[in-house]
């Protein structure tokens, strides 16, 4: 309803199932309040506290004016304050004027969730790591605004449900101001919906599903995207192995990927693109095993017979790993060209007689683009951690790059400013194809590192990279764009 | 369906080899764990849940002690031996305190072994996937015969699974122990009223079980990359084999677990995408028309 300013005089707050009036609070005391606020948050200084000392604190307090319900969670306490106030012409009602006073009110506390356990927990632990040099980098330059870092990871084992609890979670009740979504595509989008109702700023760094960003309905005003994007990375691929195909006359090609939504998916994006650009080639045989199926011979031998000039898989880690393995049992290798876009620092790692001549994208190599900020980002974490990065650690260091650089241009942590902030930001990072990465306007970056090569068996494993083209990627990436009505 | 194709290759011999050969692999690597399954449950009643297990174990034991030592034959060795005295303390620890009881108590503890396992690998190896990578020795480029590939690799495999399929055959029909065995399987209660101590046979029946599967995990571990869990898959297959070839026959787990490597090397061919369900149609129809397997005593 409006008040007397014609301004609207407050807001029906949806609150786990209830209904709470909230009335405007008046301009002057709000004022009051904030600066007082950051009176208090500036002269005090983070202090360690016993657990066992907040908890006497715990329950409820209150006299005719307010009510204060004070919670411990994890060495912080935390208060409620709500209002008893009567409104005109109304009844007696409670109104909700939370905020939230906390021991280390000076700490930013930035919330990440990914899959830390399972198969698959490699996407996780190596976004974890990537993320934990970024908070002791920038913690060292004087964190944000003044206030140092703190990651909070959490394990949502990359079920959507579950994601979804732990991002509300790491808002409401971890006090996270910044979130990093480190999920799979899967759960991503559970995420997306969560930042949406929260209003929170979030960066998802690994779901490459082009739509996350692409479709205008699913795209969220304070979520981006620092990652590749699945049409990117088709496109490239595919204009890539068409020139090769075009030189080496390779006509007629296999295909081999793994029998469920990515592997069908992505092949069908992959060929769609091939085909335009080499019209004449001819898919002779397909080959769909399960994931993590132990055992691929009747897949390989079935392949030798269709006796291809060229292969195309989509296999990826343990089951990349055995196929080729198998495969070099029956000489595959030496008998058709093997194009897969998924060879990256953890295969090379296991597999021992990796052979020379796979057409493999880079996901994350050191050496391309090869300048020495990327090989000295590589080595760094290869000391730091005993192991390679993967492309998930350059994804989310690029995040972490471009929260400092958006919080520097806004200086605020609220997410409308810094998702103005962050649209059309361009960054210096040493994983742009020309030392740059743009963030777009439809919140995905464009114009990072996407290259083409051929293995061999020893560092630095690809050679022969050719940098794809970003000019034709975005046309062809807007034609896409256009075909699925998104612009 | 795509029967022009699997009529082609059934005409041309290099088809034949090359896809008999991918059938013998997968079904001897098969017949290995199966063994075991049908040899537990056939002396002892038990559903041994645990089994792929104990393949996974064979592998991680060999792909460490080659690591070590650089010799694959002592790691297929070490592997073998590891989980043949896994299977002891299994049966003797866990399993033996449960004969007779409800068999979702048996259920219940299999299940718990495979889950403690499966993070136990987690912890020690590490949650990534590990390939140990090919023996120098068999480095070598595959033979041709009748224009078919036969990698040799693969030919010593099936050959190591040849043997040990006569020599439990041989042992089991021939031997003192082989007919103590069988007799077990009949009724125990008797041969243990013949005053034969069934305690140790069982535990050497575990560790026969064991350790045949950890030898297929270990034979195999150079071409199957190692993952906490890989034992699952092999588990199931292994079930079926045991359905198909009667529960509680070695025989019938050669024929079926051939019967199974060659539905995939020719179904793959003829009927790609569907061979999993050309397996399932083979494991349906022995149930119909002979409920107790090919080679299993009537119910």
């Amino acid at each position: 309803m409006p008040g007397p300013d014609g301004k609207t005089s407050g807001l029906v707050l949806h609150y786990e199932g209830r209904d709470d009036w909230a009335p405007r609070v008046d301009p002057h005391l709000a004022q009051a309040l904030d600066a007082k606020l950051a009176e208090q948050a500036a002269a005090h200084s983070a202090i360690k506290i016993e657990p066992r000392l907040l908890d006497q604190y715990v329950g409820r307090y209150g006299n005719a004016q307010v009510e204060i319900t004070a919670a411990s969670d994890g060495g912080q306490l935390s208060g409620l304050v709500t209002r008893r106030t009567l409104l005109a012409g109304s009844a007696a009602s409670l109104l909700a004027a939370p905020w939230v006073a906390r021991a280390q009110a000076n700490t930013l506390r930035i919330g990440m969730q990914s899959i830390l356990s399972g198969p698959i927990a490699l996407l996780g632990t190596s976004s974890r790591n990537a993320l934990t040099i970024e908070q002791d980098r920038i913690n060292a330059t004087g964190g944000f605004l003044g206030r140092p870092i703190e990651f909070v990871f959490r394990d949502s084992k990359g079920q959507p449900q579950e994601a979804a609890r732990v991002a509300r979670e790491l808002v409401n009740s971890t006090g996270c101001e910044l979130l990093v979504d480190a999920e799979a595509s899967s759960a991503s989008f559970a995420v997306q919906e969560v930042v949406r109702d929260l209003g929170v700023a979030c960066i998802h760094t690994n779901s490459e599903t082009s739509s996350l960003t692409a479709d205008p309905k699913i795209r969220a005003p304070t979520a981006f995207r620092v990652a590749r994007q699945g049409v990117h990375d088709a496109v490239a691929g595919s204009l890539y192995l068409a020139e090769y195909a075009k030189a080496k006359k390779l006509d007629k090609w296999a295909t081999c990927s793994p029998d469920y939504a990515y592997g069908r998916d992505t092949t069908a994006q992959y060929l769609q693109f091939f085909k335009k650009f080499k019209p004449d080639v001819e898919v002779i045989a397909e080959a769909w095993p399960k994931l993590g199926q132990p055992d691929f011979t009747e897949v390989i031998t079935k392949l030798l017979q269709a006796k291809p000039q060229a292969l195309f898989s989509l296999l990826y880690a343990g089951d990349l790993s055995a196929f080729v393995n198998q495969g070099n049992v029956y000489a595959l290798f030496s008998q058709m060209t093997v194009a897969t876009p998924n060879v990256d620092y953890p295969v090379m790692a296991a597999i021992k007689n990796l052979p020379a001549g796979i057409q493999s994208a880079t996901r994350y190599l050191d050496t391309f683009p090869n300048t020495p900020a990327n090989k000295e980002w590589g080595q760094a974490y290869l000391k730091k951690w005993n192991e390679r990065p993967t492309n998930w650690s350059w994804q989310n260091t690029v995040a972490m790059q471009f929260y400092e650089a958006a919080i520097k241009k806004a200086n605020s942590l609220d997410a409308k400013t810094l998702a103005a902030a962050l649209i059309g930001l361009k960054i210096n990072t040493p994983f742009g194809f020309d030392g740059t990465i743009t963030m777009r306007d439809d919140h995905t970056t464009i114009g990072y590192a996407i290259g083409w090569g051929q293995t061999t068996p020893k560092e630095p494993f690809i050679v022969d990279v050719k940098a794809a083209d970003w000019g034709q990627i975005i046309e062809l990436e807007t034609e896409w764009k256009q075909q699925h009505n998104y612009i | 369906m795509d029967l022009d194709a699997l009529g082609s290759c059934l005409a041309m011999p290099a088809c034949v080899v090359t896809q008999t050969t991918s059938g013998l692999i997968v079904g001897m690597l098969l017949f290995l764990v199966a063994a075991g399954v049908t040899l537990i449950f056939g002396v002892l009643k038990i559903i041994n849940f645990a089994h792929g297990t104990f393949y996974m174990l064979g592998g991680y034991v060999a792909y460490s002690v080659l690591g070590a030592t650089d010799s694959y034959a002592l790691a297929v060795v070490s592997g073998a031996l590891a989980t043949a005295l896994g299977g002891v303390v299994f049966e003797r620890a866990l399993i033996s305190r449960v004969y007779g009881s409800n068999v979702l108590m048996q259920l219940l503890i299999c299940y718990a072994v495979v889950l403690i396992f499966d993070d136990l690998v987690k912890m020690v190896w590490g949650p990534e996937f590990h390939a140990m990578g090919m023996p120098s020795a068999f480095q070598v480029p595959p033979l041709f015969i009748a224009g078919g590939v036969v990698p040799p690799f693969y030919a010593v495999l099936v050959g190591i699974a040849a043997l040990i399929a006569i020599v439990l055959a041989l042992g089991l029909s021939m031997t003192r122990f082989g007919k103590t065995v069988r007799a077990a399987a009949i009724n125990p209660q008797m041969v243990s009223a013949l005053g034969i101590n069934t305690t140790v046979l069982f535990a050497i029946v575990f560790a026969i079980g064991g350790g045949l599967a950890g030898l297929a995990g270990a034979l195999a571990a150079p071409v199957r990359s190692l993952s906490s869990g890989m034992g699952f898959s092999i588990l199931i297959e292994s079930f079926i084999v045991t359905v198909i070839g009667g529960m509680g026959s070695i025989a019938g787990a050669l024929v079926a677990s051939l019967m199974i490597g060659m539905v995939r090397g020719f179904g793959t061919i003829g009927f790609p995408g569907f061979t999993d369900g050309l397996i399932y149609i083979l494991m349906i129809a022995v149930l119909l028309l002979r409920p107790q397997g090919l080679f299993g005593r009537t119910l």
